[in-house]
Order: structure tokens, then sequence, then C-alpha cells
């Protein structure tokens, strides 16, 4: 798409959609949201970079490489911490049983490992929104 | 508030048909994006907020943005 007006509200819009995305992300324990609706909203801000600004721009900015580099890494944040939990405590995934620190409740820094998670997770969602839609787009028939 | 729950229930069942009913598929996806919007906003008033979230972003989102991909690779009309 060739339209300034189009190219100039999307840099304006998509910095607010990723801050809120990392927003719902961190506040996932203590609010409504959690990793997969913020990861969902910073995956869906990266679709309308890739929509606005053609494939070819899309692609330098969140290539291929990257995209697999933070699926994979987004999942082995998840299993690692749950690897943790079986090997201090005898459970997977066991939280404050394995050492993790229980902060003060409501705080961001709160719940033990359940932030973690919630960034493991986001990261997850998001590169697999955008590599869903690339596959679509590249996909040849 | 029984009153816009209702409004908004019987647009969701008149979005519904509407889907089941047209030909241009491209409408049909922007009617599903206006069925997930509204669903959004019942699932508010229904006190869930989380799925609320997640319906936005999903249903008004990324399933959208999928259909209008696949529509884009195949035909807009059925026929």
């Amino acid at each position: 798409m060739n339209d300034i007006i189009i190219k100039n509200i999307t840099r304006i819009v998509i910095p607010f959609a990723q801050i809120y995305g990392i927003f719902v992300i961190l506040n996932g324990h203590v609010s409504p949201g959690g990793g997969f609706a913020g990861g969902a909203i910073i995956g869906t801000s990266l679709i309308l970079y890739t929509l606005v600004f053609g494939r070819e721009k899309g692609r330098k900015k969140f290539s291929h490489k990257a995209s697999e580099i933070a699926e994979t890494g987004g999942i082995l944040i998840y299993v690692i911490v749950g690897l943790i939990g079986l090997v201090v405590a005898g459970r997977f995934l066991t939280n404050l049983g394995a050492g993790f620190p229980e902060g003060v409740i409501g705080n961001i820094i709160s719940g033990g490992m359940i932030p973690i998670l919630m960034i493991g997770i986001g990261i997850k969602v998001a590169s697999t929104m955008i590599s869903l839609f690339n596959l679509l787009i590249d996909e040849a028939i | 508030m029984v009153i816009l729950n209702v409004v908004i229930v019987v647009f969701l069942i008149l979005c519904a048909l509407a889907i089941g009913k047209i030909k241009d598929l491209l409408g049909a996806v922007i009617l599903f994006s206006a069925y997930s919007l509204m669903m959004s906003v019942l699932w508010l008033i229904l006190k869930t907020p989380d799925v609320a979230i997640t319906e936005a972003a999903i249903g008004a989102g990324v399933t959208s943005i999928l259909f209008f991909a696949v529509i884009s690779k195949t035909k807009r009309y059925e026929k």
C-alpha cells in the first residue's frame, strides 16, 4: 500500500500497541490478561507493519530466522522453569516450594515464577502469529 | 443492563445468520469480525475481562487478517 496517511498512522500506532501488549504480559498475574492475550496484541502489531510496509520490509524487521529463535526460545523458557521445579522440589512447575521469591501480593514482582512463564508464553505467541501470517502470504498456489 | 444484553444477543444471532447466507466471502469475514467485537463486549458484561481481551485480539484481529490472506489467494465470490 502506498498511502501516506496509512503509513504515518501506522508509524504512530504501532509503538502504543506494543507497549500495551508488554503491559498486559507483565501484569498477567495481578490483572486480567496474560501471556496469550499480550502476545496476540504484539503479534497483531507486527502483522500490521507487514501489511502496510510490504513483505520485504517486514522480513527485514522480523526475519524467519528471528521467528524460529523466538518460538523455540519462548517455549524453552517455560520448559526450563518447569524443570527447575522438577529438580529442586520433585514436581514439574513447582512454584514457591522450589525457592522462587514470593514478593508482595499485588506488586509486579510477586507470585514466584508466574511472570517468567508469562514472558515466555508472550514471546512464543507473538512470533507464532507473525509466522502464521507470513506462511499464508508466501504460499504459492 | 438487561436491554443491552438483549440487543447484543439479537445482533449476534443476526450476524451469525447473515454469515451463513451471504455469497460475498469478504463481507462474510467483515461480518465475522463485527460478531467477534460484539462478543467481546458481551464477555465484558459477563464479568470475564480476560476472555474479552483475548476475543478482541484473536477473534476480531488475527482471525480476520488470516481469512483475508486466504481470500486474496483464492476467489472472492462463492458459486
